[in-house]
């Protein structure tokens, strides 16, 4: 099959008008990503960094001031109508479903929106709602369903035309622990058994973590980083952290190899050692700790997604690819 | 368990295989009125609340033509015109106004739909944007509104000396046609300007229900920058002042021959024109990243 | 507007209100776009009311009901300037506070809710009085509006128009805290807002009204709101009927504020019975 997304020096500048003065600010900057089909793609960056007007421009909501963009095989202004088609998006901040009518009405809309067969669309929605576990909210008008079961929804209706690809904005902000575990378990398997490309932009290293096999970063419009995540994390330098509970008071331990005191509580009985990602494992840490002290309890806290970022962009430009 | 139909995966990405075919109105016209029906359903789900709305919209078209009337307590006639006469202005452009507003009202509230990203989303399904703007609701309660001007246009034809005959019939059809397409217009236009104006709904108001204000008014009585401006450039006389004139067989004042009460087809297409143009460069606006 | 700022002295008491109408003030500048619509909007309103209005005029053979043409000119005028400040169409801050709960916070702080309320709203009034008037009577002084009479009418038309818009905004208020007892204020604040801009004689003057008509309006307080002020400025009245008209509001504005404040205290306890 043919590329999915393709763009080739993409580049959107807006005007920004400050009181009198205008000036120009390039949102997205000379940017060319192939993405095949089957990738889950995580897009990630600081709020701001140019995700949303990529997504816009992918979908045809928004021109390019310079540089091309395929979606599908076509050009999203043109034939905005066609990728419609072909494109699930999830927006997590505005919703395509209807608020004040029960959410299996809105799946009746979807369907007949997108001319789906009586015996397709039946189909369709009973495998959705088995999966994502709506039977018990589908009558329910979807102003009154909680962020969980909402987002849940909002990708059940995303996906009801069988697009080729779905693009999540932020689709686990503000989800419980649970919730976010079942619904990258659901982007997996729609994924493995139906080969949807993903293509995601998040906060949240986990997603990244369990759903991605491919990282983009983009900074100030610029891409600075393609690659898998294991190569995110080497790249940037970013430090695991390794947080033991001990049975007995412990001065500090700063001198376990690979490995940094960070900080001591209650007299170090609880005590933070950051490692590199790259240089030690944490079961190598682990031991090393174990020698010196009992250990009753541990938690390793992987490094925030923020600051993996922010090191990738502290070393600049020259990390491009 | 998953009732998969025999012999189909039904996850197989159809594309555009089941889409309908071009000549099959019914189906391609199915996505619009699935919506439409599912509008009206949710807004008459509410009993009490349907019919205080029903209340409110009557009441507003009762103090329109209260409005008028209450001038003709004060003096005979006005710009030329009687009461009875003044009664087939106000129902032919009242009635046009109120089913204009009932499909189309809810284009006004383009602002709030770009600010909550309604817009981005129409931007993801598979119609055209206008299209999918002006079906994405109906205000049934308008249709109450309706009824006044149904009951003024009603009662205009009885009491006036009207000499009937397919010609007199075929000028109101024509001109309450025309007159529902210029309304609209005016709301598509307004929505096209919304892009450009933030909070600027105020403004397309002055259009809008200025549009409507001036439609109701004997035109007879306006100075000529407001003939212009109401009269040519957004041409409510079109609506219901020239066809009654034509209907009466009155003489027209200065700019407007009787015989102008038959261009309302004209007028709308002038108005259309400046609709599509306004809608146009607003999307083209949006696209460009202003909104 | 009792109990003004519990527990306050009268000059800290008179401090937060005046911040609280300031803060108003400042809200209602920030929407410049809103305000070139709005001027638009009265303008083109207020042309096809002097087109329909002058015809009514002259038809009646150059007065009606003590309106000339220059006093027409001046009613038009004025009422148009008015509109922005007004507030007849029943809409308030407080009815979406009561509706979404957020009022309950209000009644934590040490202040008179309804005071409090009317301040801020009354402020936002005055930039749009200031902004939005001056044009409309230099629309009206070139075409020819009619003076008052006597000097006595500036300061008292200015008296009646605070009077006015205080009245204007304490009466949404009332719609708006008519929902601690109904589920939806939507439809009694829209029959408010059709009711009211006829009855304060915004399309034509209240002494145009057929006599029942007119003691109709006159049974409610939205001529208070606009005609009376126009009236007072206007020069369609002696100073008699002016001070007749300023002790109508006055009366008005009382009894309205009173009820305004029994029903945020009945409201009050609602809530607390009610549990929020």
């Amino acid at each position: 099959m043919s590329t999915i997304i393709e763009t080739v020096g993409l580049t959107r500048r807006f005007t920004v008008r400050e009181g009198l003065r205008r000036r120009v600010l390039t949102a997205v900057d000379e940017l060319s990503v192939r993405i095949e089909p089957g990738e889950a793609v995580g897009y990630i960056g600081a709020n701001g960094a140019g995700k949303s007007t990529t997504i816009k421009m992918l979908t045809g909501i928004l021109v390019p001031t310079s540089g091309t963009v395929t979606t599908c095989g076509l050009r999203p202004v043109a034939d905005r109508r066609r990728i419609a088609r072909q494109v699930g998006v999830v927006f997590g901040q505005r919703s395509q479903l209807w608020w004040d009518l029960p959410l299996r009405e809105s799946f009746r809309i979807l369907a007949a929106i997108h001319a789906l067969p009586g015996d397709v669309e039946r189909a369709r929605t009973a495998e959705l709602v088995e999966r994502l576990d709506m039977a018990e909210f589908l009558t329910v008008p979807v102003r009154q369903l909680s962020l969980g079961q909402r987002m849940r929804a909002e990708i059940a209706a995303a996906l009801l035309h069988a697009p080729r690809l779905i693009i999540l904005d932020e689709p686990t902000i503000g989800l419980d622990v649970l919730s976010k575990q079942r619904l990258r378990e659901f982007l997996v398997e729609q994924r493995r058994s139906h080969g949807t490309t993903l293509l995601l932009t998040t906060h949240d290293m986990g997603d990244v973590e369990r759903l991605c096999d491919r990282v983009l970063v983009i900074d100030h419009g610029r891409l600075v980083y393609d690659g898998d995540l294991a190569g995110l994390a080497r790249a940037s330098g970013a430090e695991r952290v390794l947080a033991v509970v001990l049975a007995e008071p412990t001065p500090d331990l700063t001198d376990i190899p690979g490995a940094r005191h960070l900080a001591s509580e209650i007299r170090g009985l609880r005590q933070r050692l950051a490692f590199d990602a790259q240089a030690s494992t944490a079961a190598q840490v682990f031991a090393a700790v174990a020698q010196r002290a009992e250990v009753l309890d541990f938690t390793v806290e992987e490094p925030d997604i923020e600051d993996v970022v922010r090191r990738i962009y502290a070393r600049g430009p020259q990390y491009h690819l | 368990m998953v009732e998969v139909p025999a012999g189909k995966d039904i996850w197989r990405w159809g594309g555009e295989a089941h889409l309908p075919v071009r000549g099959d109105l019914r189906a391609r016209l199915r996505p619009y009125r699935v919506v439409l029906a599912s509008r009206a359903r949710s807004q008459t789900a509410y009993r009490a609340n349907f019919a205080l709305d029903l209340v409110s919209s009557l009441l507003a078209a009762v103090v329109e033509l209260a409005e008028i009337w209450v001038l003709f307590h004060a003096v005979t006639r006005l710009g030329g015109l009687e009461f009875q006469q003044m009664l087939l202005v106000f129902g032919l452009a009242d009635l046009a106004f109120s089913l204009a507003d009932l499909t189309f009202g809810h284009c006004d509230e383009l602002s709030d739909y770009l600010r909550a990203g309604t817009l981005d989303v129409f931007y993801l399904r598979p119609q055209p944007l206008l299209l999918q703007l002006v079906t994405c609701d109906i205000s049934l309660r308008r249709l109450a509104r309706a009824s006044v001007g149904v009951g003024a246009l009603g009662a205009g034809l009885a009491v006036n000396d009207i000499a009937w005959g397919a010609s007199s019939v075929a000028l109101v059809v024509v001109a309450l046609v025309s007159g529902v397409a210029m309304f609209a217009a005016l709301f598509v236009w307004a929505a096209g300007a919304q892009f450009f104006l933030i909070d600027g709904a105020e403004m397309t108001n002055a259009v809008t229900y200025g549009g409507r204000y001036a439609a109701t008014q004997p035109a007879s009585v306006w100075s000529r920058p407001v003939r212009a401006v109401f009269g040519f450039a957004v041409p409510m006389a079109f609506t219901g002042f020239l066809p009654t004139l034509r209907l009466l067989g009155l003489p027209g004042p200065a700019w407007f021959p009787t015989w102008l009460g038959w261009c309302g087809p004209l007028a709308a297409l002038w108005v259309w024109g400046m609709a599509l143009l306004s809608w146009r460069w607003g999307v083209r606006h949006y696209r460009s990243g202003g909104g | 507007m009792a109990e003004p700022g519990v527990g306050f002295g009268p000059r800290a008491t008179a401090r937060v209100y005046w911040r609280l109408l300031r803060a108003g003030f400042r809200r209602q500048s920030a929407y410049r776009a809103a305000m070139l619509g709005g001027l638009a909007a009265n303008t083109a309103f207020g042309l096809l009311k002097v087109a329909v209005l002058f015809a009514t005029v002259r038809a009646a053979g150059g007065e009606v009901a003590g309106y000339d043409v220059g006093q027409m000119n001046a009613y038009i005028w004025i009422s148009q300037g008015l509109l922005g400040a007004l507030n007849l169409n029943g809409r308030s801050e407080m009815a979406t506070r009561v509706k979404d709960g957020s009022v309950v916070v209000d009644f934590l702080r040490p202040l008179d809710v309804q005071a409090a309320e009317i301040t801020i709203e009354v402020g936002r009034a005055l930039f749009a009085l200031i902004s939005r008037a001056i044009p409309m009577l230099a629309i009206g002084a070139a075409i020819g509006m009619a003076l008052p009479a006597s000097a006595a009418a500036f300061p008292l038309g200015a008296l009646s128009i605070v009077l006015g818009i205080v009245l204007s905004v304490a009466s949404a208020y009332l719609v708006g805290v008519a929902g601690f007892w109904l589920v939806e204020t939507r439809g009694i604040q829209i029959c408010y807002m059709v009711m009211s801009g006829f009855l304060a004689g915004m399309f034509v003057p209240v002494a145009l009204f057929p006599p029942f008509l007119r003691i109709l309006a006159q049974a409610t307080p939205f001529p208070a709101m606009m005609m009376y002020p126009v009236d007072v400025l206007g020069g369609h009245t002696d100073v008699a009927g002016m001070c007749g008209r300023l002790a109508a509001q006055v009366a008005w504005l009382a009894g309205i504020a009173a009820l305004g404040q029994v029903l945020t205290r009945a409201g009050r306890r609602h809530l607390e019975v009610q549990g929020g």
